[in-house]
């Protein structure tokens, strides 16, 4: 009789049972809702603080140069001296005083100009009143070459390149950064999956081993089963758990749509429309509105039914290489604080995946780091997750790599499990010392 | 066949270190075996190998005469040394789980469990948490769940550590009611004097060798050598005590003046008492005289020592 579905039973129940495992579940999307909640709160009352700001300007420029923003409002003084002037900012409490001395030329204006504060002013605020002086001197200077005011508006003007593919398909910028952010949350997903519960696993073989029950258990299932059985138990657990907040996270999504009243049907339309286009010799500027349809809609493109394949291919190996790891140091030592210096060599990999993936496939999806990442099995789960969002094929990840990638995979997986459950196998019936890498080594040839 | 279980020069070596040396022993049906010697003799690594839990580099183990294979976990119970239950499950469900692990069904499994719960009056601990069980009652629940599948050969290896007197004699009688049903028990132990009133054969380990085996009584004749107590009343004890010393060898004496009372241990050169019985009768009033038998322990270190002197 096959005992393997009995053991993954139990571990997911002891798992799910778990009170703060519960807690965790029901209380992180709540958590992660409040804290943007907060941020946005916080951030808005940071806005909210509008700086006042007495101007006294005795010169006869810059009369009509400092409107109130949403940020700051400018207050005029006139026909008083200096002293006053700074006096009465101190006695009203506004954040400062900008004097604006009287002299016959623009340039010793701006240079005799001074702001002056209670203590150093934010640099926000003097960015501000730099821009304002800047764009009046560089107005003058245009004058002085003969540049007329409605010259120089239109020349201000900034100036965006459209861009568009052979095919007169619109190219939209930043699509590839999109693209790896959005294989980059797969990836990232993968490691902290690996490092929570990969981090069960190893607990709960510890908690085995010092609640005495493991030869109890082993005389009646191969130690190969029991482990096994606890990483596939636990996953599960953790599957259900990350299945209640995609759950939840989808309907805070549809509030956030209805929110900002974004359409998801009308992004399956606009796939046609850019057919049409693409006929024409050179595409229309787009509008403002229709670039917004069209970065959706090239999300919309995106691989999604293979991306989500690659993400259980790659999550499922990788979280069994990682977690059978993370299952023979639990069975190595005795208790907790014995792991540390075990558990920096795998997450390291990880680590390093993570931020070599952010760097290189973010400058170069296809670049020899890259694609050197993505074929090494212990980063491959991530960083080829960031590339995948490109295709596979023309244009995105060869075929071959990938194929290799995951066959690399394969044999690791094969490999690491059975080194695993060998150093598993011994460690479980090892009490008393933390052992070495050396013993481990010794271990795996017993 | 009247073996349980057999093991024929089983080897096992971890690197360098030699944990068994060509261990044979024979296990007899309906029995309860003793596997005595120091820790770390060996006892537990035989022990898991007859479990399965390890295997053997060198020789074989057959089980009720055949080699002993995979599906034989469901006929052996193990007690091991190191042994506990899951802290935050219930007990009932826990019992379930390794029943089920066994090969029992889980309606089987909970029939014999309600069982065994009244049997051992734990019938009320069903729903609670094993956290909340005094180490004694998680013993015998761990008990339970080793002889619930009703196996054939049962192994314990150092069983009564961690039970209390009372509750030890309650699972010494339900181990000796196992065996009168059929059940083979091995016991493993490294308290010699503690199982030696229940086993009936016994085996020695001592580094990594088996040095003795047999059965207990046997070994007990072979190791007789010819020691007597004896106990005495009469008058003159000093009188009666220096005629003895000279005409046989003592090995020990004691005088108690106030009872007439004289107690002596005699070392005779055979077997037979004849002599200094005759000697006795008309001088004294014998009211003991008893062959003293070595305990397995005496045994145990005289075996060694002339294993060493050997060497």
């Amino acid at each position: 009789m096959n005992k393997l579905p009995l053991i993954i039973k139990r571990e997911y129940l002891a798992k799910v049972r778990n009170r703060s495992f519960v807690i965790m579940t029901f209380l992180s999307p709540i958590l992660m809702v409040g804290m943007v909640v907060l941020i946005a709160y916080l951030t808005k009352i940071n806005d909210n603080q509008k700086r006042i700001i007495a101007v006294f300007n005795e010169s006869s420029y810059f009369s009509n140069d400092f409107h109130t923003t949403e940020s700051s409002s400018y207050v005029l003084f006139k026909n008083i001296s200096l002293q006053a002037a700074k006096d009465s900012t101190t006695k009203i409490g506004y954040y400062g005083l900008l004097h604006i001395p009287n002299e016959n030329e623009l340039e010793k204006v701006a240079q005799r100009a001074f702001f002056y504060t209670k203590e150093a002013p934010s640099s926000t605020v003097v960015d501000k009143l730099e821009d304002i002086f800047q764009d009046r001197l560089r107005e003058r200077r245009l004058q002085d070459l003969g540049v007329s005011t409605e010259e120089f508006v239109s020349m201000d003007k900034k100036y965006e390149i459209n861009t568009a593919t052979f095919e007169g398909q619109q190219n939209l910028k930043g699509i590839n950064e999109i693209k790896a952010i959005i294989g980059g949350g797969f990836g990232y997903l993968i490691m902290m999956f690996i490092i929570i519960y990969g981090g069960f696993v190893m607990r709960s073989v510890i908690e085995e081993k010092t609640s005495r029950i493991i030869e109890v258990i082993i005389s009646s299932v191969k130690p190969f089963q029991l482990m096994m059985g606890k990483i596939i138990g636990t996953s599960l657990a953790g599957v259900t758990q990350f299945a209640i907040w995609i759950v939840s996270a989808t309907l805070l999504l549809f509030v956030a749509f209805s929110i900002f009243n974004i359409d998801p049907s009308a992004l399956n339309s606009g796939a046609e429309v850019t057919n049409g286009i693409a006929g024409s010799m050179a595409p229309p500027v787009p509008s403002p509105n229709q670039t917004i349809q069209a970065y959706a809609q090239e999300l919309y493109k995106i691989p999604w039914f293979m991306l989500i394949c690659c993400f259980v291919v790659y999550f499922m190996l990788g979280y069994l290489i990682y977690s059978s790891i993370y299952a023979a140091i639990g069975a190595a030592v005795d208790n907790e604080t014995d792991t540390q210096q075990f558990i920096f060599p795998i997450i390291l990999p990880l680590m390093l995946a993570i931020y070599v993936g952010f760097f290189s496939v973010f400058s170069n999806p296809h670049g020899p780091i890259a694609v050197g990442f993505s074929l090494f099995p212990l980063t491959s789960p991530i960083v080829m997750l960031m590339r995948l969002p490109g295709g596979i094929g023309e244009g995105g990840v060869p075929l071959w790599e990938l194929v290799t990638s995951i066959l690399l995979l394969v044999m690791t997986f094969i490999g690491i499990v059975w080194l695993a459950a060998k150093i598993y196998r011994i460690g479980i019936l090892m009490y008393g010392k933390k052992p070495s890498y050396k013993e481990l080594f010794k271990w795996i040839k017993y | 066949m009247n073996n349980i279980l057999v093991t024929k020069e089983v080897t096992k070596q971890f690197g360098k270190y030699t944990a068994l040396n060509k261990v044979s022993l024979e296990i007899p049906k309906n029995s309860i075996y003793g596997l005595l010697g120091p820790n770390g003799a060996g006892k537990t690594t035989l022990i898991r190998i007859i479990n399965q839990i390890i295997y053997p580099d060198r020789g074989e183990v057959y089980f009720d005469g055949v080699l002993l294979k995979p599906h034989h976990i469901a006929m052996i119970g193990y007690l091991p040394e190191e042994r506990g239950l899951y802290k935050s499950m219930k007990v009932g469900e826990q019992a379930l789980y390794l029943a089920q692990l066994k090969g029992l069904r889980k309606s089987e499994a909970k029939k014999r469990l309600k069982y065994w719960f009244e049997r051992l009056d734990v019938g009320d601990w069903w729903n609670k948490k094993v956290q909340e069980l005094s180490k004694g009652m998680a013993q015998k629940i761990q008990f339970i769940v080793t002889v619930l599948h009703e196996p054939k050969l049962l192994i314990f290896d150092e069983p009564f550590s961690g039970f209390d007197p009372i509750n030890a004699n309650i699972i010494k009688d339900e181990i000796l009611n196992l065996k009168e049903n059929g059940t083979s028990i091995i016991f493993s132990t490294h308290r010699m004097e503690s199982v030696e009133e229940l086993c009936e054969y016994i085996a020695l380990i001592h580094q990594s060798e088996k040095i003795l085996d047999g059965k207990l009584s046997d070994i007990k004749k072979a190791y007789k050598n010819n020691i007597f107590k004896v106990g005495l009343e009469v008058e003159n004890s000093e009188a009666l005590l220096k005629e003895l010393s000279d005409k046989f060898h003592l090995t020990a004496s004691e005088i108690n003046p106030f009872e007439n009372q004289l107690d002596f241990t005699v070392q005779l050169p055979t077997n037979d008492s004849g002599e200094i019985l005759a000697f006795l009768t008309n001088k004294a009033n014998i009211n003991q005289f008893v062959e003293t038998v070595p305990s397995a322990n005496e045994i145990f270190i005289r075996t060694v020592q002339s294993k060493d002197a050997n060497e």
